[in-house]
């Protein structure tokens, strides 16, 4: 679908929707992480709704496209990505991490099966990924239609298993595989550059033979563009670094740390009352939702 | 006296103390993939830095295109061949066993047997029988990780004809499988003509008078020749059973319940720590629904070091003279 200023108005409220869902179903989950989720709302959507070659009815069509979520902490906005996209009710989510239900605590397969992998453990998605794009390039070489999406957090980039894939992906020139990192600058114990500096991220992965990218992680137009651009590069995969903000549609939420892997009415105090929380943060998202659309009226 | 249903290798106690012909068990599993790769084309090779090692070379040189170096990155091995599973592929992965299923253990756990995929793990070198290499890689800890995995097979074959057999059955269990293989040259004990299945184990010793064994042993990888050895020293004044347990996972709980019943007492033999490992699922089972004496031949906490493979099997107590000695031990308890 082509994008219009219509459609990226539609994709804005389609993430402020998404994000509305997550804040519940972590609500009623009462624990689960906050930060990662309402911070990558817009690349999730624009990856389900304009990106993506699926088919929530069919979810094991073999020519879709795959996407790995890395970091499986931040599932709460796969699930309501997922939700609304059709591929379960949007009712379900507020099962998160509740027993008996698909949604778990961090993704698995055994319980939802048109995830694509189970994850949760830091580290290992893009060397999946990586199998995945290797195996569909000795089968079909440049004629293959599908792409490899990876989503990756920045904190998890501390481990050693993402530079032997990195490398792994420069040395087989993977082309059909693009990979996308929440750079957020924290990771739960704070600020990813006092914890382990990561910087300068984007010469680290050019060392590595990719194609780098660089965007605004809640521009709808650069997310879309730059997901475009990878699949026209030759010969090598593509990094897009997506620079987010934590807690993004809450901004009592925002660029704090103390937010990675608490629920609303389990954060931080000094800005809201826990009591307070989860109500502050629908509300912010309610009232961004109704300013979304009077701005495009 | 061996089990002429069998069809075992009738030379292999020539030229003793060693046995008749010796051949690396990893040999067999180079063979195998080979044969599995001309057989099935969604068979994938994935190595690191150790092909020629682990055998899988003469796979690589004839699929060049169905096989995948990835350099020293065990971690990477196992998720990459998680990801090559989910898109269809087959993909037995090779290095030490000491560094995987040893340094990647929880990329096994999580991104293959959690995430459910029919990944192939294939630990070469395992044992105190590396030999001059030292501790750091001799791999004695393996079978009790991989055991513990849910959905992992675990196989630990005898010689290389039946790593051949082993690996080729590997290919259609639509699980994860674990192959423990060794370095050394060892005894052939069994022929093309032997049975194998996954899940099945054999008694390749029975008493030559048909009566019930006084003792079973139950062996598995190489050391099931020196099991031999020790049950044809003994005959006929303590007749043994000796049984190979080549699937360590799922345990045959019915053949070894059954030896248990008849002999009364059972000695395991394994080249692994007794913590955890082959005698450990054993003595599970028979605690269980038969509960009978046991002795456990096996390194007894603590790590290996540098030495011939003979050497170190006699030092950490799991040669044939170690083994009749847990025999007359057990018969006196």
């Amino acid at each position: 679908m082509e994008l219009n200023d219509d459609r990226i108005v539609e994709l804005k409220e389609k993430a402020n929707n998404i994000r509305i869902s997550l804040i519940e179903s972590l609500i009623a989950a009462g624990s689960g992480h906050t930060a990662g989720p309402l911070g990558m709302a817009d690349i999730f959507t624009v990856l389900f709704f304009h990106t993506l070659k699926h088919d929530p009815k069919n979810p094991g069509w073999p020519e879709r496209d795959r996407a790995i979520l890395s970091n499986g902490h931040i599932c709460p906005v796969l699930y309501s990505t997922m939700a609304h996209a059709g591929y379960f009710p949007v009712e379900e989510l507020k099962t998160l991490r509740k027993f008996g239900s698909r949604l778990q605590g961090h993704p698995h397969r055994d319980f939802l099966p048109s995830l694509e992998t189970s994850s949760g453990p830091l580290g290992s998605g893009l060397s999946q990924a990586v199998g995945m794009a290797i195996a569909d390039k000795m089968d079909h070489g440049m004629t293959s239609g599908k792409r490899i999406y990876a989503l990756l957090s920045d904190g998890e980039l501390d481990s050693g298993q993402i530079w032997e894939a990195a490398m792994l992906a420069g040395k087989e020139k993977l082309y059909n595989l693009t990979a996308i990192i929440d750079r957020n600058n924290i990771q739960i114990e704070g600020y990813t550059e006092n914890i382990m500096p990561l910087e300068s991220l984007s010469d680290k992965w050019r060392a590595w033979n990719w194609h780098v990218i660089e965007i605004d992680g809640h521009n709808i137009e650069e997310i879309a563009d730059a997901f475009d651009a990878a699949k026209s590069v030759v010969g090598m995969p593509t990094m897009i670094i997506a620079h987010t903000i934590p807690g993004k549609g809450v901004p009592e939420f925002e660029r704090d740390y103390r937010w990675h892997g608490n629920p609303p009415g389990k954060g931080p105090t000094d800005k809201v009352p826990a009591d307070k929380q989860a109500q502050v943060a629908l509300n912010d998202l309610r009232t961004l939702g109704g300013k979304i659309k009077s701005e495009h009226q | 006296m061996l089990n002429p249903e069998l069809k075992l290798n009738t030379k292999m106690f020539e030229n003793p103390p060693a046995g008749g012909e010796q051949v690396p068990i990893r040999q067999g599993f180079g063979e195998g993939l080979l044969a599995a790769g001309e057989k099935n084309l969604q068979v994938v090779g994935v190595c690191a830095d150790l092909t020629e090692s682990t055998k899988m070379n003469l796979f690589a040189d004839k699929f060049p295109n169905r096989f995948i170096q990835v350099g020293v990155a065990e971690q990477n091995l196992a998720s990459v061949a998680s990801g090559l599973a989910a898109m269809g592929k087959i993909p037995f992965i090779s290095s030490y066993a000491m560094f995987s299923p040893g340094r990647n253990w929880e990329q096994i756990r999580t991104t293959i047997c959690y995430n459910n995929q029919p990944v192939k793990i294939v630990g070469s070198h395992a044992g105190i029988s590396v030999g001059p290499d030292g501790g750091t890689h001799q791999a004695i800890e393996d079978i009790a990780i991989t055991r513990v995995l849910p959905r992992m097979i675990v196989l630990s074959p005898c010689d290389s004809i039946e790593a051949k057999k082993a690996t080729l059955a590997s290919v259609d269990t639509g699980t994860p499988v674990y192959l423990r293989l060794a370095r050394e040259k060892t005894p052939v004990m069994t022929t093309d003509n032997t049975p194998f299945a996954i899940g099945k184990a054999q008694s390749f010793w029975l008493p030559s008078n048909g009566g019930n064994p006084k003792v079973g042993i139950i062996a598995t990888g190489a050391l099931l020749h020196r099991a031999l050895l020790a049950a044809k020293t003994l005959e006929p004044n303590v007749e043994i059973e000796v049984m190979n347990l080549s699937t360590i996972k799922p345990l045959d709980e019915k053949a070894i319940i059954m030896l248990a019943k008849k002999a009364g007492r059972i000695v395991t033999v394994e080249e692994h720590q007794i913590n955890g490992g082959t005698g450990s699922a054993v003595a599970e089972c028979l605690a269980k629904y038969a509960p009978v004496p046991m002795e456990f031949i096996g390194v007894n906490d603590e790590f290996g070091q540098s030495g011939t493979p003979d050497e170190l099997i006699k030092h950490y107590k799991m040669d044939t003279d170690s083994i009749i000695e847990a025999v007359n031990k057990i018969l006196k308890r």
